[in-house]
């Protein structure tokens, strides 16, 4: 499945790296703690988290994630998004909370793996 | 710093205290430089992972450190340096979910008590030599051959 399709489905605002949505997503993980991110996502995940800081792009790029989910309205720092730029890390932003958002992406196919 | 194509290499980065503008980089970096030079992905994503942790510690704990690398066809060795308050009691520090992380910085999500073990857990060396008031330093080792 490709970001972009993500997007649509779950009306997500788009907020960095819009020509990097053709990348295709493989799985999601849900945590806010950034070492847990580390340990536990597969590369080609998306992210959910309310973590808005710009040290969530240094852990996606390092984790080769495909995107970075921004649940229940929150705004990304100024110096997020000009990182998530700069490395073409995609952060959506949506008004539901991470627990929707990870039933939906469950129901559209996506797995932890 | 260091010919793309060679087969060994070898630099070091500074690493700030609190300077969360710049936490990362280091590791992204010598990240990008196994990858330049061919090295094995699973061992570039254990490498990266071990790296950040360590780099993060010094960010969150420390005044300063530098991260020393030696990039070889059998290893890679990675050393973090710092000048920081050091660990009291090295085995508590090592067991997942212990930490002395204040709540701001736990509330960025740092802190978790999971950097030490999830070095560990990547890493086929880990050496921590750790004096209270003077700093720690981590050796860090991942082998590329196998022996």
């Amino acid at each position: 499945m490709k970001l972009q399709e993500l997007v649509d489905s779950l009306s997500l605002v788009v907020k960095t790296a819009s020509a990097h949505l053709t990348k295709e997503v493989t799985g999601g993980y849900v945590s806010d703690l950034l070492s847990d991110v580390i340990a536990n996502i597969k590369e080609g995940s998306v992210w959910i988290t309310l973590q808005t800081h710009q040290n969530i792009v240094a852990v996606a790029t390092l984790k080769e994630l495909s995107g970075i989910i921004l649940v229940n309205n929150r705004t990304p720092d100024a110096d997020t998004l000009k990182k998530a730029d700069g490395e073409g890390i995609p952060i959506l932003v949506s008004s539901l909370s991470a627990f929707e958002i990870a039933g939906l992406l469950y129901n559209l196919g996506l797995r932890c793996r | 710093m260091q010919d793309k194509s060679a087969k060994t290499a070898e630099g070091v980065f500074f690493i700030t205290g609190k300077d969360f503008a710049n936490a990362g980089v280091a590791s992204c970096e010598l990240k990008s430089i196994l990858e330049k030079m061919g090295v094995d992905r699973g061992i570039v994503r254990r490498a990266s992972i071990a790296a950040f942790e360590a780099e993060m510690n010094v960010v969150i704990y420390t005044p300063a450190g530098m991260m020393r690398y030696k990039i070889t066809p059998d290893y890679i060795k990675i050393v973090v340096e710092d000048v920081g308050p050091g660990i009291e009691n090295i085995d508590l520090a090592m067991t997942e979910g212990y930490s002395t992380a204040s709540d701001d910085i736990r509330s960025m999500g740092f802190g978790s008590g999971m950097g030490l073990p999830n070095i560990k857990r990547n890493t086929d060396e880990l050496n921590i030599l750790s004096i209270p008031g003077i700093g720690t330093t981590l050796e860090i080792v991942i082998n590329i051959k196998k022996e």
